[in-house]
């Protein structure tokens, strides 16, 4: 079955060979740990360092500006929690869209009394300024803090983060945007979108599972998560994991190389993808706004997307019914509902992302056999009806 | 045989990667690639078996139900998690928190974070032998202690605390109760059926297995609960959110099968090469064994080395990769606060070398190292005056130093 086409890019995403040689040597042999200071030690601190590098030009910020953590989740955790704790904020703002990993984090600040408000998103799943400034206005106490992300993973719509950074920054609260989906897909620019804080992963941008990164403008005063023995100048405890690391240091380099190329192929995958979808009758979700170049959201009226996916997985497409954390939940998405989206409808919703290796002979099959499945699924219906 | 320099004599600091493990693990890095959340195809699913299975073997190396294993990115993290979330879960009993001077850098921190939000903490000193002294322990809980941890075995001086016993009184008290076992798993035998633990922490790194992924063991009967200190998805039970590191997990399962299977043949073995490195470096005049050598670690040998300077000696025995202190505060030139704890004087803390032997340590190794060990402090002293003082008779305790 893993001979399957892979459509679930914004779920996880397969290891870049370049990768895997890269981290091979620092998963046997070179295996020190980068606190000790013999020359083990010192390899492993090295590698570190360059993979901070790279992450950090991938991004356009400094190495001093990154902090590695041990996923996107424990990034978006420590940006939202350390920002608001460190710096006695009283009201957060997060957009209605966001993933868990910053709504939850979010939503437990109010053990600490700190109050958070959503800010709204239009029926094209984008958060516009006037949302964050009515947001801003109504909240009962001054807004400390602002998370709204680059782009979407279930809709692949991009936010336009420089323009909320302003009216955040005219407030004078601290803004965190998360950009796990948007690197490798589009250019990400740290400085440019002007924010204080920036989620990445890994594996989203085929490097291995278990690194992430908080780039962080270091006049932010922030509250560790994992306290011990003082890795990341103090803000990330726990010995290194060099192996990730080293990973995640080469796959954020390749993620910007080539990408105008990659992105190219992607949009064409997807164009073909949706001329297709709307010919089978497929609502397609934020379709008029600017979206990732590798994702699709849609539905198809009647059928429950869950058993699509499941119809799909059978003939071999792996794609997804929302976002893989939630997947197993039955509730409409979240994103969809901010978007005024009809709850049954919702509850339809297929999301395919593509990745850079995928052909445009696999959109044809997949066009193919997802006709097929509507119309079996559709005579289903019709004699359960 | 020859001997090939550095000598790696730091196990627990880091171990490598075993080659079994590794090898177990690139799979999970290339064609079986999925989100083990991904519910809605194989790539998910398989990656979820591996995870489970994994989980399955961490679980049987300490006798626990695979249910009550939760992942965590390492022992830092589990320790965090154990002693931020069951402090905080449990706040409405009580503010007071019981730990051991001796611990490892991750609890202390976290306790003291606990201190800073409104709790209280006894930070009790070990006896000189690095053990924590029964009755002292009992007296140090109160009626508002809701939580205490001590570890099982110390990172710097590998004794092995009286856990049973320790455990015992925080459950007459009804106090959660705590330990941090991430150097203990290999090489001392785990039963958390028998053993009255709560929550323990746990490290792949230190038991040959990949960095970057830990488990906390949160007991079910009776059952412990803790406040997550990282949302989102809500994996692992809502306990920890985060996407799963496959290939890290599949990593400590394999470590931890291995360390179970082997343990016993293979401490047997590099029990007999300490006590060969023991026996060796006692030759030396003026050395200090730190710690209990009875309730220890087989692979652990801590030593000070009187009369000569610590930084003078790191950079001598650059032919061997050892740890003047924790790896995670060596960067400092603080003499170890552990070894101060058991009273230890500050030359002699600062002089003291970690000698950690492990899976790939040979005979030849140990040798080398008596060898190296012998003429370097040798050559040290010749040039130590404290030395010459001493061999002349003089008491340098008694010593009153002039100012300059």
């Amino acid at each position: 079955m893993q001979t399957a086409t892979y459509f679930d890019h914004n779920g996880t995403t397969r290891l870049d060979s370049r990768v895997l040689e890269r981290m091979l040597p620092f998963m046997t042999e070179q295996s020190g740990n980068a606190t000790s200071r013999h020359s083990a030690g010192r390899t492993a601190r090295q590698a570190i360092e360059q993979a901070r590098e790279q992450v950090a030009a991938a991004v356009g910020a400094y190495p001093s500006q990154v902090v590695f953590t041990g996923s996107g989740t424990e990034a978006d955790n420590l940006a939202i929690h350390g920002i608001a704790m460190a710096n006695g904020v009283e009201q957060v703002l997060i957009s209605a869209i966001e993933h868990p990993a910053v709504s939850r984090p979010a939503q437990a600040l109010q053990w600490h009394g700190i109050k958070t408000g959503l800010i709204a998103a239009d029926a094209n799943g984008v958060i516009q300024p006037a949302a964050l400034k009515a947001a801003i206005s109504g909240a009962t106490k001054p807004v400390g803090l602002v998370s709204v992300m680059l782009a979407n993973n279930e809709t692949g719509v991009i936010q336009p983060i420089s323009e909320l950074t302003e009216i955040a920054r005219q407030h004078k609260a601290w803004v965190h945007t998360d950009a796990v989906q948007a690197l490798g897909k589009i250019s990400v620019d740290f400085a440019e979108l002007n924010v204080h804080a920036m989620t990445l992963s890994s594996h989203k941008i085929h490097g291995p599972q278990g690194a992430g990164a908080l780039i962080l403008d270091k006049r932010v005063d922030i509250r560790p998560l994992l306290y011990g023995g003082g890795q990341e100048k103090g803000l990330r405890s726990g010995s290194e994991n060099l192996a990730a690391l080293v990973g995640f240091g080469m796959a954020a380099e390749l993620s910007t190389s080539g990408l105008a190329t990659r992105r190219e192929h992607m949009e064409k995958l997807r164009a073909s993808l949706e001329q297709g979808l709307a010919e089978l009758g497929a609502t397609l979700f934020g379709a008029r706004a600017g979206r990732l170049p590798n994702t699709s959201f849609f539905a198809f009226d009647g059928i429950e997307g869950e058993t699509l996916v499941m119809a799909l997985d059978r003939q071999g497409f792996a794609v997804a019914s929302g976002s893989a954390c939630s997947s197993d939940s039955t509730e409409p998405s979240h994103v969809l509902m901010a978007m005024g989206v009809n709850a049954d409808l919702a509850r339809g919703s297929v999301r395919v992302s593509l990745g850079y290796a995928n052909t445009m002979q696999e959109v044809d099959a997949f066009l193919l056999t997802l006709k097929g499945e509507l119309q079996r699924l559709r005579k289903l219906t019709a004699i359960a009806v | 045989m020859t001997v090939h320099t550095p000598i790696y004599l730091d196990y627990s600091a880091t171990t490598p990667t075993d080659p079994r493990v590794a090898e177990k693990m690139i799979p999970f890095l290339t064609e079986h690639f999925g989100n083990p959340a991904s519910r809605s195809h194989p790539f998910g699913w398989t990656a979820e078996k591996a995870v489970e299975n994994a989980r399955e073997e961490v679980a049987k190396l300490v006798n626990a139900d695979p249910r009550e294993i939760v992942w965590t990115s390492g022992a830092t993290e589990s320790n965090n998690l154990a002693i931020k979330g069951a402090a905080n879960f449990y706040s409405g009993k009580g503010k007071h928190i019981v730990t051991i001077q001796t611990e490892h850098k991750a609890v202390l921190d976290a306790v003291r974070e606990l201190e800073r939000v409104g709790f209280e903490a006894t930070y009790l000193a070990p006896e000189p032998n690095g053990l924590v002294d029964i009755e002292k322990f009992r007296a140090a809980l109160r009626p508002d202690t809701v939580l205490a941890s001590v570890m099982l075995v110390n990172n710097e001086i590998g004794v092995i605390q009286d856990i049973e016993t320790l455990g015992n009184i925080c459950r007459e008290q009804g106090i959660i109760f705590h330990v941090d076992a991430a150097q203990a798993t290999g090489k001392v035998h785990i039963d958390l059926e028998k053993l009255p633990v709560d929550l323990m922490s746990f490290s792949a790194h230190k038991t040959y297995g990949p960095k970057g992924i830990g488990a906390l063991y949160v007991r079910r009967k009776p059952r412990v609960r803790l406040e997550a200190q990282m949302h989102g998805g809500g994996h692992e039970r809502g306990l920890r959110s985060g996407t799963l590191a496959t290939h890290q997990i599949v990593g400590m399962g394999e470590a931890f099968r291995i360390a179970r299977e082997e343990m016993d043949l293979e401490n047997a073995r590099v029990r007999r090469l300490r006590d060969r490195l023991l026996t060796g470096l006692q030759e030396i005049d003026e050395v200090y064994v730190n710690g209990d050598m009875k309730q220890r670690v087989p692979h652990n040998l801590n030593i000070s080395f009187n009369f000569v300077e610590g930084e003078s000696l790191i950079m001598a025995v650059k032919d061997i990769a050892v740890s003047s202190g924790s790896a995670c505060t060596s960067a400092s030139l603080e003499p170890s606060y552990v070894l101060r704890a058991l009273g230890r004087s500050d030359e002699l803390a600062h002089s003291s070398i970690r000698f950690s032997i492990g899976r790939f340590t040979t005979e030849e190794e140990v040798d080398y190292t008596i060898e190296l060990m012998k003429s370097k402090i040798g050559k040290l002293r010749e040039l130590s005056p404290l030395w010459e003082m001493h061999l002349e008779g003089v008491d340098l305790s008694k010593v009153e130093w002039a100012a300059h």
